[in-house]
């Protein structure tokens, strides 16, 4: 193994970590394995954490998760069944997994009977049993080796959830994943390896819900690789409400296949400083994504949405719209990335991003960049900041509605338009209540 | 009812309103009328209480109570209504929502029980039926994609789920044909009770054949300059403002 020393001592302490928790990490046995983890460090070796001078980092600034001297063993706080309920959205959902501090915990969770040809197991679970099946997820989406982080993710990671859907195999119901951040005597950093590989035909919704139960700092540093062949539909949805504290950085990658379609919804409430990258390549005709954000910032809050489109095929599609409501001095990013390659004809690219600022210190940066190389494409993009309208203030006062419900109405109505347009029906309601009360404790 | 004692206001620095006195009986329809910027729409949005418009003196009272103390949602829950010349859309916002969020905020400030879902859904439907306004219009987000006429039908039945004491009709026949004008105005004499004031801010006097005021007053320079019975909105009507306003062509 050979590691280039990186500058800062951050990084480099990181690295070192890799090389004490080498051998204990899972699927130490797994030579394909080992190379993957070997290859990461050496990619995160070269940049370390990137800096303001990273292309894509310029906006996201990572000096204060450099300035906290993570523990990756770090035993977590203890968490009971009866501390959940309150975590989970909706009705009571048969299939459900947990994972504290990044680990799995099969006692807090309940797999349902699902249908022939589904498998839901912890990615250590996976690797112990089905060490092919991992392999061939993780090889067929090798993560954009440019982001220091999901290199990171490579060399460290060790748990997180599988799912694999055979040919023509459809969930009914979501499957639910519950990651919870808890305090530990020392704060703890986890690298989460989720997986996702969907057959031809196959459907399913996974929803994903991180939360916070401390108000301690912790990293939780997550990748997941949607695999999805032909005609398969994905959808996922999350929501990051980690602690005030906490850092959330997720990678996500996607690659799919004719007529296959992949949803993604993510709601982002939660954390100190938080990023939800996700690349998506859409390789053959018909394949189509719908990638959705909304967010609710304030403090000192950071919020950072970046998503990467390659348009690989003809006959492509791509619907994408962000919207967050910033306060108090939070920071919103939006970057949007629409690649349109030569021979992807037809394709169609839509991104918006839209910021309502309630705060005169309130900032939101955004970059949106379309590279077209085909003639015949449909693409277009947009981005505005502003201020809530005054005169729709003005009028439903006007009509008797006190100035903060009407506040309130107004960002309901702004997020709205992203919450209606979201696949998953049965989260809407929840969702807006998350908002209410987000509204009601700004007072 | 409502007394308005030598007003003073400004928009910007510029003083707009430059002394207008007003006293306006319960049941009374006061209609103002006056040429473009004189002042109309801005003694509207200072009865409403809208950012911007800065009393510099004088005074108003409502049921002898002072209103430019008020938030425009006090001023709501004391009975004031300001039918708007632009009605605002509010995308993402339901008609039905908007109207539960107003009529309770009103009630509440009252000190009044809020209305449930299954009472204030009955109160709607009565309304709804007199105005000819169908269920669809309810479901849609407030003002968005309604024609003219809609948005001003959708105005009066506002008014007539908070029943204001003082409603204040801004240009309410702007924008409309005459087919929906007679809609509106037929919405609005159904309110009128003997509890009921109303101002009627017009440029023109056909509003007016079709609300029919019991006093009239043209507003010029910032002030009432003359005020009369309806027949003084026919002679505006035949003589233009000139002779009232020397200064406006």
């Amino acid at each position: 193994m050979t590691v280039q020393v990186p500058m800062d001592d951050a990084s480099r302490s990181y690295l070192d970590r890799f090389g004490e928790l080498r051998p204990r990490l899972p699927g130490s046995g797994l030579p394909w394995l080992a190379d993957v983890r070997d290859a990461g460090a050496a990619a995160f070796g070269e940049t370390g954490f990137p800096g303001r001078k990273t292309e894509s980092w310029r906006y996201t600034n990572l000096a204060s998760l450099k300035k906290v001297d993570f523990s990756a063993d770090a035993d977590p706080m203890p968490v009971d069944q009866a501390s959940l309920p309150a975590l989970v959205y909706g009705r009571e959902s048969s299939c459900r997994l947990v994972f504290v501090n990044g680990g799995f915990r099969p006692d807090l969770s309940a797999i349902a009977d699902l249908p022939g040809g589904a498998t839901l197991v912890s990615f250590r679970e996976a690797l112990a049993e089905w060490p092919d099946l991992v392999e061939q997820g993780i090889q067929a989406s090798a993560p954009d080796a440019s982001d220091p982080l999901a290199a990171l993710n490579a060399a460290f990671m060790s748990d997180g959830f599988v799912l694999h859907l055979k040919e023509g195999v459809s969930l009914e119901a979501p499957v639910e994943i519950l990651a919870v951040g808890t305090g530990a005597a020392q704060a703890p950093v986890y690298h989460t390896r989720n997986l996702v590989i969907a057959g031809r035909n196959s459907r399913a919704t996974i929803v994903e819900h991180h939360v916070g139960l401390c108000i301690s700092s912790y990293f939780s540093n997550q990748v997941t690789n949607f695999l999805l062949e032909e005609g398969a539909l994905v959808r996922h949805c999350k929501v990051q409400d980690e602690s005030r504290e906490a850092f959330h950085i997720a990678h996500s990658t996607a690659r799919l296949g004719g007529d296959a379609q992949f949803d993604s919804f993510a709601f982002s409430l939660g954390g100190a400083l938080s990023r939800n990258e996700i690349h998506v390549r859409l390789e053959a005709p018909g394949a189509t994504c719908r990638l959705n954000g909304a967010y609710l910032m304030k403090g000192r809050q950071h919020c950072d949405n970046t998503t990467v489109v390659d348009h690989l095929s003809p006959d492509t599609s791509c619907r994408e719209l962000y919207k967050g409501v910033l306060d108090g001095e939070a920071h919103g990013v939006f970057q949007g990335r629409i690649t349109v390659h030569p021979d992807a004809q037809r394709t169609d690219g839509q991104q918006m991003n839209r910021a309502l600022l309630l705060s005169d210190k309130a900032e939101m940066s955004s970059k949106p960049e379309l590279e077209i190389y085909a003639d015949d494409v449909k693409c277009a993009h947009g981005a505005t900041a502003g201020e809530l309208d005054d005169m729709a203030l003005f009028y439903l006062r006007s009509r008797g509605v006190p100035e903060e419900a009407a506040r309130g109405l107004l960002v309901e109505a702004f997020l709205g338009e992203v919450i209606d347009g979201m696949a998953l029906a049965g989260m809407r309601l929840p969702l807006q209540k998350n908002i209410s009360k987000w509204m009601g404790d700004r007072r | 009812m409502l007394e308005i004692k030598d007003l003073h206001a400004a928009v910007d620095g510029k003083e707009i309103l430059t002394g207008l006195t007003l006293s306006i009986g319960p049941g009374e329809i006061h209609a103002i009328m006056g040429p473009n910027g004189s002042g109309k729409s801005t003694l509207s949005y200072v009865l409403a209480g809208r950012d911007g418009y800065e009393v510099t003196g004088g005074e108003v009272l409502l049921h002898g109570e002072s209103l430019l103390e008020m938030t425009p949602e006090e001023r709501a829950a004391a009975g004031v209504f300001l039918a708007l010349q632009y009605p605002v859309e509010i995308p993402g916002v339901t008609n039905m929502s908007f109207l539960k969020h107003a009529l309770n905020g009103v009630r509440v400030q009252r000190g009044e029980e809020e209305l449930d879902a299954a009472a204030f859904l009955k109160l709607v439907r009565e309304k709804t039926k007199t105005l000819g306004i169908s269920d669809d219009m309810l479901k849609r987000a407030v003002n968005v994609g309604f024609s003219g006429g809609e948005k001003k039908r959708n105005e009066i039945l506002q008014m007539s789920v908070l029943e204001p004491s003082l409603a204040v009709l801004d240009e309410t026949d702007s924008g409309l044909d005459i087919d929906a004008l007679k809609v509106v105005a037929e919405g609005v004499n159904a309110l009128r009770g003997p509890a009921r004031s109303m101002l009627v801010i017009t440029h023109y006097q056909r509003l007016l054949d079709y609300i029919v005021p019991d006093f009239v007053h043209v507003l010029a320079g910032g002030r009432i300059v003359e005020s009369g019975d309806k027949n003084l909105a026919k002679e505006l009507e035949a003589k233009g403002y000139a002779e009232f306003v020397p200064e406006a062509a």
